[in-house]
């Protein structure tokens, strides 16, 4: 078979545009597929690794206060392996030179050595020594943040009493992969810190001597969490815990599964959307590349070459485009995904994350790209196949043309007979007219879903940070406090604004479905912190009743007017039952709503609040944080300017970047679409417009031909593109909606625009290319060679 | 082969029969007109014969040679290769036929573009049993110099002869050759002429040459005449003429 290879490589060299915009296509479908399943492994695999080698505990429970001889008894519930109780506590840092105020959680560990669960990377210096009351090892990303080393001093203020600590080293734990304080959606290591200090010196300043307020249990293998976590509820429940959970809703953990979910389902939607548009392309281009050499293929059954000959030759002319396309996707896929991995590190703080790319995964993305080729190119191939060489040698009969509805219209007097040979040509095969329709739709789509991505993450944000978030400060306290705090605030210097608010760590529970999460007691109508409703006005709380984020309701399966059986996991921990009358739309996080007074009647306690947002005076900031530092209840400040810079500057880094790279990829996609479909236009019709140029129409007359049709097909293929692009995003935003972040399903009118702008454009530059090349064609030479 | 190559046939009849059809028939589609090609053909071709088929555009010619040379099939009659039936032969057979016994030379050369000569007969050779070298089937037609040219850059009468070249090389029984100098200028017909009785003299290959053009004839051993689909009349030529000597 030499020479048919040979035939081969020069018939690939002619259509070297063509096959290249293909190429394209397919290797940004095996690109995105690499980069999301490679970026999954090595996520999955890293995590199980530190897990493992660090003990990473499987249950975790708080607790009010118990005595260090509970631990035995917790010990002994059947199912537990080993069992670390721990000192935990909120404080307040402050760093030498950062002015903004800093939250802290310390953890103790057994004096000088590793804790038997939760064990600590050490990446710098060494654990606190024995003794050592003031030494404290720092979690690595507050180190990084403020340049933090052995040896530098900080200062905390635990329960109320400053204390002066000593760096002893930076350390990373399988417990805090993903470092965020607990009202946060997303790090902020500059002010958040986790620090490890020596149980003896932590209890002491704490006031924990002889007690613990934090256990952490491994399992044996085979024993059933849910067992023991009922188990370790019975007990602690006399010392105020609040309800032990399992890995699912420790926090670091919840985040790192939500994001290996989000590169599933990235895995799985992208490249399909990609190879299913190569697979088109290829259909179009094969079955058309094959109808011109028909009678080539004639030729060779005459001489004795088999079906199997014939197939084999286009499977390899397919073969090899999409060979080009791999490699080029491998290739920039590997590059993409180990620049992800910076991205990764930032914010998973994992020892050591090692991007490799793995055969596995190459040969899944060349199989599933040549899968999606095969499914494209089998039909174009079978057509050759089954040619009859007799049929083959014959010319094509003339095309039955007819006259359209258009031209039987008041429209007929209009048309000139240019324009009807347009018509006639998109009448006359109405299956490929469709299918050139649907390409260019197809990558209109693409782009619609590309600009609603990078359109509706702002979105997002802005209705967060104007619409719901609208305070400055956040404060929190280190227990309930009497509602009158709330004019103590207010008194403040530089503050505009008051609302108090009760949380309540909670287990909601629907059927068999259940989730953790905090109620937030409010004003019955609150405006710094804002209750959107489906139409995204804000709504009031009714009196009684419970309002939730719709997306966690419908996790739940509730519905307005449903019981739902709370279960209270703080005070007398009863379990009631309240009826959800209402839902709140909110693009970040989910919660759980009612009126502060209903909430506290279900506490069965006074007015008490654990929280305010505050709004102030941008120009009094410095002095009212002095002066709330010196409030003893406070334990912790947030800024939410910051917080909504941070959560920017994830998206910016994670979805916006992967929907820019997207939409590089999907401007390719629509050129190499509207591109083939203009070349082959050129093709089929160079005789014919050769033709009229000899019988005396003008340049600029035959070109609007190719030109017409060019644009006709993509004029009508817009409405369509718009709504594949709105299926699209559909598609995406089921796909990625989670706990952390749901992208609302708005597609803006620029969104739409900016698409439509690129494929014209596409279109335009695709007609420019077409006609200068049916400028050099050689008249006599077309009317003389016969096909 | 059956016979001494140096001999003339005196009468055709006490040779080989190579093809026999009996009340073949052929309707196909054409756009959305129906076509009867074949009305009912009974015909004979000898080896090592020489035939020319004469008859006007539409008397069915082309049909009858893509049928005879497995192109095609009969819509009903039989057609019969030695002691082949190729009636109902599958796919396959068919081109097994094709590839170990036939070769085709087409008005329009169909040459493929993007291989040169060399490649465009060696396409051919390497698929089959006993082929002669690409380089030597294309001197036998004379255009040893001209081995490394694509069709583009060869005459119409050049490529027609590595047409030729391309159809002899695997040493076929039979050559089917569809208006082979149709494409041509007489002066350059003629010399495709010569290089195809040149074959059927060296080679005692059995050539069917279909044409408009009546003074193609006298090249032949026998002419048979086609019209509407039927045979019209077979014309025993008493002695061949030369190619060389004929004028149109």
């Amino acid at each position: 078979m030499r020479t048919l290879n040979r035939k081969l490589l020069r018939d690939l060299a002619t259509l070297k545009g063509q096959a290249a915009a293909i190429a394209l296509v397919i290797a940004s479908g095996v690109m995105t597929l690499i980069i999301a399943v490679t970026t999954l492994d090595a996520l999955s695999l890293t995590q199980q690794r530190f897990y493992e080698d660090f003990h990473f505990a499987e249950v975790f429970a708080d607790l009010k206060r118990a005595p260090e001889s509970v631990a035995g008894r917790l010990r002994d519930i059947p199912g537990v392996n080993q069992v670390e109780t721990r000192v935990k506590a909120s404080v307040r840092l402050e760093v030498p030179g950062f002015d903004d105020p800093v939250r802290g959680l310390l953890l103790s560990i057994p004096e000088g050595r590793e804790p038997l669960l939760n064990q600590l990377y050490l990446r710098e210096g060494r654990l606190p020594e024995p003794g050592r009351a003031e030494e404290v090892v720092i979690s690595d990303a507050f180190a990084e943040a403020h340049g933090l080393r052995a040896g530098d001093r900080i200062e905390a203020i635990i329960r109320g009493r400053l204390s002066t600590l000593r760096v002893s080293g930076t350390v990373l734990s399988p417990e805090h992969v993903y470092q965020i304080a607990p009202t946060d959606l997303l790090p902020d290591y500059k002010r958040y810190g986790i620090l490890w200090m020596n149980r003896r010196a932590l209890a002491s300043a704490y006031g924990m001597e002889g007690a613990f307020n934090n256990v952490v249990v491994s399992l044996q293998s085979g024993a059933a969490e849910a067992e023991v976590i009922d188990h370790l509820d019975r007990i602690l429940a006399r010392y105020g815990g609040i309800g032990a959970h399992g890995r699912d809703d420790q926090h670091s953990h919840r985040f790192l599964d939500e994001e290996l979910k989000q590169l599933r389902a990235q895995a799985v939607i992208l490249p399909t959307i990609f190879l299913l548009v190569s697979a088109f392309l290829l259909n179009v281009v094969m079955s058309r590349i094959i109808r011109t050499q028909r009678e080539q293929v004639a030729v060779l059954k005459a001489f004795g070459y088999g079906n199997l000959d014939i197939a084999l030759h286009y499977g390899m002319l397919t073969g090899l485009i999409v060979l080009l396309g791999s490699v080029l996707g491998i290739g920039f896929g590997a590059w993409a995904a180990s620049g992800l991995a910076a991205i990764y590190t930032e914010y998973f703080r994992f020892p050591e994350m090692s991007f490799r790319l793995q055969g596995w995964v190459v040969f899944l993305a060349v199989a599933v790209a040549a899968g999606a080729a095969m499914l494209g190119t089998l039909r174009a191939v079978w057509g050759a196949v089954r040619l009859p060489p007799a049929e083959g040698m014959r010319p094509e009969p003339p095309a039955r043309f007819r006259r359209g509805w258009l031209e039987r219209s008041a429209l007929r007097h209009w048309l000139d007979q240019p324009a009807r040979i347009i018509l006639r040509n998109l009448g006359r095969h109405p299956l490929k007219s469709s299918l050139s329709v649907l390409g260019i739709a197809m990558s209109l789509g693409l782009l619609v879903m590309g600009a609603y991505q990078l359109n509706a993450v702002d979105h997002m944000i802005d209705t967060q940070y104007r619409e719901v978030m609208r305070m400055d400060l956040h404060l929190t306290f280190s227990d309930p406090t009497p509602a009158r705090v709330h004019s103590e605030l207010r008194h403040q210097p530089g503050v505009l604004a008051v609302e108090t608010y009760r949380s309540v760590p909670v287990r909601l529970l629907a059927g068999h479905r259940e989730y953790r999460t905090s109620i937030l007691g409010m004003d019955e109508q609150p405006y710094l912190r804002q209750l959107l409703d489906g139409r995204q006005r804000p709504q009031g709380l009714p009196p009684e009743g419970l309002l939730l984020t719709d997306y966690l309701a419908q996790d739940l399966g509730l519905r307005v007017g449903d019981e739902v059986r709370v279960e209270i996991q703080e005070g007398h921990r009863q379990t009631v039952t309240v009826p959800l009358v209402g839902l709140v739309d909110e693009p970040l996080g989910v919660g759980a709503y009612m009126q502060r007074p209903a909430l506290n009647r279900l506490m069965r306690e006074g007015p008490a609040v654990t929280g305010a947002w505050l709004m102030i005076d941008s120009g009094q900031q410095r002095a009212l944080f002095d002066s709330l530092w010196d409030l003893p209840g406070v334990a912790s400040i947030g800024m939410i300017s910051e917080a909504e810079r941070n959560i920017r500057e994830y998206m910016d880094d994670t979805i916006l970047m992967f929907a820019l790279v997207f939409v590089l990829l999907a401007t390719s996609i629509a050129f190499a679409v509207v591109y083939n479909n203009a070349r082959i236009a050129f093709a089929e019709r160079s005789r014919e417009l050769a033709t009229l140029q000899v019988l005396g129409y003008s340049r600029g007359e035959v070109s609007w031909i190719l030109v017409g049709e060019i644009l006709l097909l993509t004029l009508v293929a817009l409405p369509f593109g718009w709504l594949i692009g709105t299926g699209f995003a559909w598609a995406l935003n089921q796909a990625f909606s989670m706990d952390m972040f749901r992208v609302p399903l708005v597609i803006t009118p620029g969104a739409y625009g900016f698409a439509t702008a690129v494929v014209l454009t596409a279109s335009v530059a695709a007609a420019v290319l077409v006609v200068r090349r049916l400028h050099r064609l050689d008249k006599v030479a077309v009317l003389k060679a016969v096909e | 082969m059956a016979a001494d190559p140096k001999k003339r046939p005196e009468g055709s009849r006490n040779r080989d029969v190579v093809f026999e059809t009996r009340g073949l028939t052929k309707t196909y589609l054409m756009g959305e007109v129906e076509i009867h090609a074949l009305q009912g053909v009974d015909l004979k071709l000898y080896a090592g014969e020489l035939v020319v088929m004469l008859g006007a555009s539409g008397s069915g010619k082309s049909t009858l040679l893509n049928i005879m040379g497995g192109l095609d099939t009969a819509s009903s009659g039989t057609v019969r290769y030695r002691d082949q039936e190729l009636t109902n032969a599958s796919d396959k057979a068919l081109t097994l036929f094709r590839r170990d016994h036939v070769g085709f030379v087409f008005q329009f050369y169909n040459l493929i573009a993007s291989l040169t000569a060399r490649e465009n007969v060696a396409i051919v050779t390497e698929i089959s049993r006993d082929p002669m070298p690409p380089e030597e089937a294309l001197a036998l037609v004379g255009l040893n110099e001209r081995l490394d040219h694509f069709p583009a850059q060869l005459s119409g009468g050049e490529q027609q002869r590595v047409a030729i070249a391309r159809a002899i090389a695997k040493q076929p029984a039979v050559l089917l050759c569809d208006e082979p100098t149709g494409a041509l200028d007489s002066k350059t017909g003629i010399q495709v002429l010569e290089a195809l009785g040149h074959i059927n003299e060296a080679m005692d290959t059995t050539i069917a040459i279909i044409t408009h053009n009546e003074v193609i004839g006298e090249m032949a051993d026998r002419v048979i005449r086609l019209r509407d689909g039927r045979v019209e009349n077979i014309h025993e030529n008493d002695k061949r003429r030369p190619p060389g000597e004929l004028r149109w």
